[in-house]
């Protein structure tokens, strides 16, 4: 019998991260419900409504679901053995991650110069927290990325290694429909 | 056995640690991790209730003087927040960590090295919180915390930081070790044991997982929120900015509400262990008793709790109805601990109804409830566990002289201390004063609580005898001393470094009873197969095992030191940060098993 074989089949690291991703389900959903909560409870501007530019995030919204596209096509690539095309895919992934965390440090600086901060008001609190706290997170993915590529770069991301390209791909998903349902509850439904 | 490790160390270009200190820094041995857990447990079970203890002298009398206000309210802060976080949270992991994998017939956790980062994290956390002792004032704003008393403005001194910050990184802890326990429970089966086969303990330790994957990222986000408002100048719980105090409530309770079934769980699977060994018949309407789990788990309103909660107590009793009883210590503190949750769960239940629960809350009376149902019923339950696993874990028998010592001690100490408090809260004392006056009436039975503390603590001295005495001079224990019916007692005590020299296969959810007594005995059991055999001494074909691993603890002290560091400066933060990305970096790219990795069985052998 295999020694390292698992009750269900499924890789136990695979296994994890899902747990894992229930696990952020619930500190994603406390941040965004606390969201929902002080909505319009602020005592000064700016106002959601004056303030959030949304053709700009639109852009990096779109930004952030090719790059889940791209992931997608990195991840056949590795298990397909196909070198180039895994580096080629795994760079779209991190330009596109890039780019969206570029946005967000354009949009964070452009609210600072409109007198939107942290401490302004609790539009301020909240909406920093909850879309830095994602940031945060696509910018671990994207470092998780650039290992993988650096991985690969050295010869060491065979088809034989893709249960990391997938367990990192669950992951980048994972952090994009986030992402989602953010941008819909905080751009598109005020 | 360690010649085995001796000869692969010969071959190593890497060294095996099989003993001394540094073996135990880079353990990933589940058995090893366990071991820490419960003594970390222990020392903090100590401290804690040496804060009690001071507790209750200072309420012995009216007017006491053995502490002042701001130290009163430091004790109770801190009694509360070691006795959840640093004694019945761990004493739970301590036994998940080493029984888990030998009652589903693993060799070892799914993620071994995760498992020893959740330790030292945990073990970190603890320390950082310690620490307040010395450097500053420890925290006194009550262990639930509540906004906006512990906002900057309320609580300006350094022991709110120590709590929110040491406690933040020991749930860091419990979701690495839900998520390794989760899918370790999961995944890591032995063949044959389906879902329903589990042990009763591994279905309780399954929920409690779920649930601490589930109900620490909330309270994770009500603490980065308090952490802002009071590093950052945010306003998340203070009102005059339009915020309400409330979302703190919420956001803790909705962690707080399944926090008391992550402590209450861990005893009732082992009661669910302990009764049908000593009881010598199946655990009565075992499934049941795990819908009824999972329903617990589940229930959100006060009353509704009561039916899953009375079908597990009428499962236990009817384990016990009509059984051949072998009296040992495990089944008395198993018992015991059936009777006082009865108690805890009654006067729970009361505050199901407003009228009373207005008239208590806040009083003594809710004192008395949570102490009967979390020493009563936490406590209890894991000393069960702990004498009964005690002979696996160390190789030889507790005495069953001191050890009914022990629990007689702790019952009577145990009533005549929370008991009264009933009388008290009822009488209109409220929780968390420091002193009253002496014309109110509560003088007798608050020196009968404390009188009943000293009990409680002479109980628990008796156990450390015991257990020291055991360790010295104890008798041998045999691999199977109590005759039960699970995978961890087919194998010698303490187990071997690899757990099954045979990876067993189960076909029914009493493997060693059936193996022993045929299919007369195994009630609910349909396979007329024979069960699973004890193990052999030598396993027949080569194990192999996980390498020991320096790197979990690093990356451990580097998140502590990220965390630590925000009372220190900015610079130690960064530098946390960056021994902890290194840490995981080299972790990452360390395969599992490397060169001289211990290893056991014939193929050992040949390498020699």
């Amino acid at each position: 019998m295999d020694p390292h074989a698992t009750t269900f089949g499924v890789a136990s690291r695979k296994m994890a991260m899902w747990v894992f991703i229930a696990s952020e389900c619930m500190f994603f959903g406390s941040l965004i419900a606390t969201y929902l909560a002080y909505e319009g409870r602020s005592m000064v501007g700016p106002t959601p409504r004056e303030i959030l530019n949304i053709p700009l995030t639109s852009v990096s919204t779109f930004v952030l679901l090719m790059s889940s596209l791209a992931m997608v096509l990195a991840l056949d690539a590795v298990q397909h053995g196909d070198r180039r095309m895994a580096r080629v895919w795994l760079g779209g992934v991190i330009v596109l991650g890039a780019l969206f965390l570029g946005g967000q440090v354009y949009e964070f600086t452009e609210f600072y110069h409109e007198g939107l901060t942290l401490q302004r008001n609790l539009f301020g609190a909240t909406f920093f927290v909850l879309t830095g706290f994602h940031g945060a997170h696509v910018t671990v993915g994207v470092i998780w990325m650039l290992t993988l590529l650096v991985m690969s770069l050295g010869g060491k991301l065979g088809p034989e290694r893709s249960l990391d390209v997938e367990v990192a791909g669950l992951y980048w998903h994972f952090v994009d429909v986030v992402w989602i349902v953010i941008f819909t509850v905080v751009y598109l439904i005020q | 056995m360690s010649n085995a490790i001796a000869a692969s160390a010969l071959h190593a270009p890497e060294p095996i640690y099989s003993g001394g200190l540094k073996s135990w820094l880079a353990t990933v041995d589940h058995k090893r991790i366990g071991i820490m857990y419960g003594v970390a447990a222990m020392i903090y079970f100590v401290v804690g209730g040496v804060e009690a203890l001071i507790i209750r002298a200072q309420l012995a009398a009216a007017d006491g003087t053995v502490v002042g206000a701001d130290t009163f309210n430091q004790l109770f802060t801190m009694h509360g927040t070691t006795m959840v976080f640093l004694v019945l949270m761990p004493l739970s992991a301590a036994l998940f960590n080493y029984m888990i994998p030998l009652m589903i017939g693993a060799r070892d956790v799914a993620f071994p090295r995760l498992n020893a980062f959740s330790f030292w994290t945990f073990l970190f956390g603890s320390i950082l919180l310690n620490l307040s002792f010395f450097i500053g004032s420890p925290p006194d704003a009550g262990w639930f915390g509540y906004a906006n008393l512990t906002s900057k403005q309320y609580s300006p001194g350094l022991g709110i930081d120590f709590w929110l910050l040491s406690v933040q990184v020991m749930g860091v802890a419990s979701i690495a070790s839900a998520v390794n326990f989760t899918v370790t429970i999961l995944n890591m089966r032995a063949p044959g044991m389906s879902i329903m086969r589990m042990p009763l303990f591994v279905w309780m330790a399954l929920v409690v997982q779920v649930l601490m994957l589930l109900a620490f990222p909330p309270i994770t986000v009500a603490f980065i929120f308090l952490l802002f408002d009071r590093f950052f100048g945010t306003h998340f719980y203070i009102p005059s900015a339009g915020a309400t105090p409330i979302l703190w409530q919420h956001l803790f309770w909705i962690f707080g509400h399944p926090e008391v079934y992550i402590l209450i769980l861990p005893s009732f699977g082992v009661v669910s262990e302990v009764l049908p060994t000593f009881s010598r018949k199946p655990l009565f309407g075992a499934p049941f008793v795990i819908f009824s789990v999972a329903d617990t788990a589940f229930s959100l309103a006060t009353m509704l709790i009561a039916i899953p909660t009375g079908v597990k107590i009428f499962n236990w009793i009817g384990t016990l109805w009509g059984g051949h009883i072998h009296f040992k210590t495990p089944l008395y503190f198993a018992v015991g601990m059936v009777g006082l949750f009865i108690i805890g769960g009654l006067s729970g239940i009361m505050h199901s109804s407003p009228p009373v629960d207005i008239q208590q809350h806040d009083s003594y009376f809710v004192v008395a409830h949570l102490h009967y149902v979390f020493f009563g019923g936490s406590v209890f339950g894991l000393f069960a566990g702990i004498y009964y696993w005690w002979p696996k874990i160390t190789g030889r028998m507790m005495g069953e002289g001191l050890g009914k010592l022990h629990f007689w001690l702790m019952l009577i100490g145990m009533n005549l201390t929370f008991f009264p408090m009933h009388f008290l809260g009822l009488d209109g004392m409220p929780r968390r004063i420091y002193t009253y006056a002496s014309d109110l009436g509560w003088e007798r039975w608050n020196l009968v609580a404390t009188v009943g503390a000293f009990v409680i603590a002479l109980s628990i001295l008796v156990f450390f005898v015991n257990a020291l005495r055991s360790l010295k001079t104890g008798a041998k224990a045999t691999g199977d001393p109590w005759d039960a019916a699970t995978l961890e007692w087919t194998m010698s005590s303490p187990p071997p470094e690899y757990n099954f020299a045979v990876v067993p296969q189960v076909n029914s959810a009493r493997p060693y009873w059936l193996h022993k007594y045929g299919p007369t005995r195994t009630i609910s059991t349909r396979t007329k197969a024979q069960g699973t055999p004890a193990q052999p001494d030598h396993p027949p074909e080569r194990v192999d095992l996980p390498s020991p691993s320096g790197w979990p603890i690093l990356a451990a002290f580097g998140l502590t030191l990220f965390a630590g560091g925000a009372l220190v400066g900015l610079p130690v933060v960064l530098g946390g940060a960056a021994v902890l990305v290194f840490a995981v970096y080299r972790w990452a790219f360390q395969p599992l098993e490397r060169p001289g990795h211990p290893s056991f069985g014939p193929a050992t052998a040949e390498a020699r």
